[in-house]
């Protein structure tokens, strides 16, 4: 008896071990934060169902922007490619780690004609206190807050906890959409696939 | 019986194998402790009783990108004196930053010392995930051997100063 109990005690660690080691998330967080990022652990990769796709013509919208106005996708047609990078909640792990890399790397956006949108469901001031960590950003922040996630659940990238999924929408200067990436939530994009598909507008 | 210990087996080994793979994350770099083996993604320089600074950084880290003219300015003061530049090296890991990101962040901020990438964090949970930019002292001894005498999270701002620590605590001449 007193075996089994053991057996089963071992049983369960190896199942907590198991567990555990599934769940890691890799990710580095900037000092930038210092205490304040929130961990969610590993998330289901994705949790949407797309209701856009490529060569169609991107739906419209207009949101407000941490830097003050509001942004409409249509200011950008027959002038600049747009990249779209939803990301999923202020204050959280790889989000956090995501948009100031894009913000060392203007020129190559530039390069490209591109202007980058950020997106989040966040309000204004959690967008402002967040971004406020990451420097000064040269491209705009739009908050998708309410309606609660409008433009996301248009995209259908609305997972079912009012989350926006992390995706980039390439959209070129006719509005149409040339590129759709909806990542893994636990991981950052590669920025070289990122300028790769801009590149190709060209 | 039998077959609860066939559970057991399979599960130890599975458990073995998974932690492995996952690389189980250790704990930070401990002064006069010793580096656990980075490789095969980074190899400890050995200059004889010399010293190496190892900067942990992410092209994605906001105090990192405002840290990188100071920690220019701190490989260039070595490079500038005779005496430092064959015992100090210098140089940055980029946790969870791939080739091409590492690249990047050595073109954007003109850095001239050693950049390697850890594109799967494997380096950053072997020193036990520490925030960036984190910097780590290591004294090489004139038998090959090491010994951290450094181990410190976030910008170090003065590079003469910190310069004249890292010789303080290293011991070096």
């Amino acid at each position: 008896m007193k075996k089994r109990g053991s057996s089963k005690f071992i049983i369960s660690c190896c199942a907590v071990i198991m567990a555990l080691a599934i769940a890691t998330a890799a990710w580095a967080i900037s000092d930038a934060y210092k205490e304040n990022i929130y961990n969610p652990g590993a998330l289901k990769p994705i949790d949407s169902k797309l209701k856009v796709k490529m060569g169609q013509k991107a739906l419209d919208f207009t949101l407000p922007a941490v830097g003050g106005g509001k942004i409409a996708l249509s200011q950008y047609r027959g002038k600049k490619n747009v990249v779209l990078s939803f990301v999923p909640a202020a204050w959280t792990p790889v989000c956090s780690d995501q948009w100031p890399g894009y913000n060392i790397v203007r020129d190559m956006f530039e390069a490209n004609e591109a202007i980058l949108l950020g997106i989040t469901v966040d309000n204004i001031p959690t967008l402002f206190s967040w971004t406020n960590q990451m420097g000064k950003l040269w491209f705009p922040v739009l908050s998708d807050f309410y309606p609660h996630g409008k433009v996301a659940q248009q995209y259908g990238i609305l997972r079912t906890d009012g989350v926006a999924e992390r995706a980039i929408f390439i959209i070129d200067k006719k509005g149409v959409i040339r590129y759709i990436d909806v990542h893994d939530i636990n991981q950052r994009p590669s920025l070289e696939v990122l300028i790769t598909e801009l590149e190709k507008l060209k | 019986m039998i077959q609860i210990k066939h559970v057991i087996s399979i599960m130890l080994m599975f458990t073995i194998l998974l932690g492995g793979s996952m690389g189980w994350t250790a704990s930070l770099p401990v002064v006069g402790g010793i580096l656990p083996d980075l490789s095969p993604g980074f190899s400890l320089p050995k200059p004889k009783d010399g010293v190496v600074i190892i900067e942990i950084f992410s092209m994605y880290c906001p105090y990192c990108q405002k840290e990188a003219p100071n920690v220019n300015k701190l490989y260039d003061k070595i490079q500038a004196n005779p005496n430092l530049k064959s015992k100090i090296r210098l140089v940055g890991i980029g946790v969870g930053n791939s080739p091409y990101e590492v690249d990047v962040f050595r073109k954007k901020y003109s850095i001239n010392f050693p950049l390697y990438s850890d594109g799967d964090f494997v380096i950053h949970k072997k020193l036990g995930e520490p925030r960036t930019p984190y910097f780590i002292g290591v004294k090489i001894n004139t038998d090959g051997s090491h010994r951290i005498f450094y181990s410190k999270l976030g910008e170090f701002g003065d590079a003469d100063a910190f310069l004249a620590e890292m010789v303080r605590l290293s011991g070096i001449k």
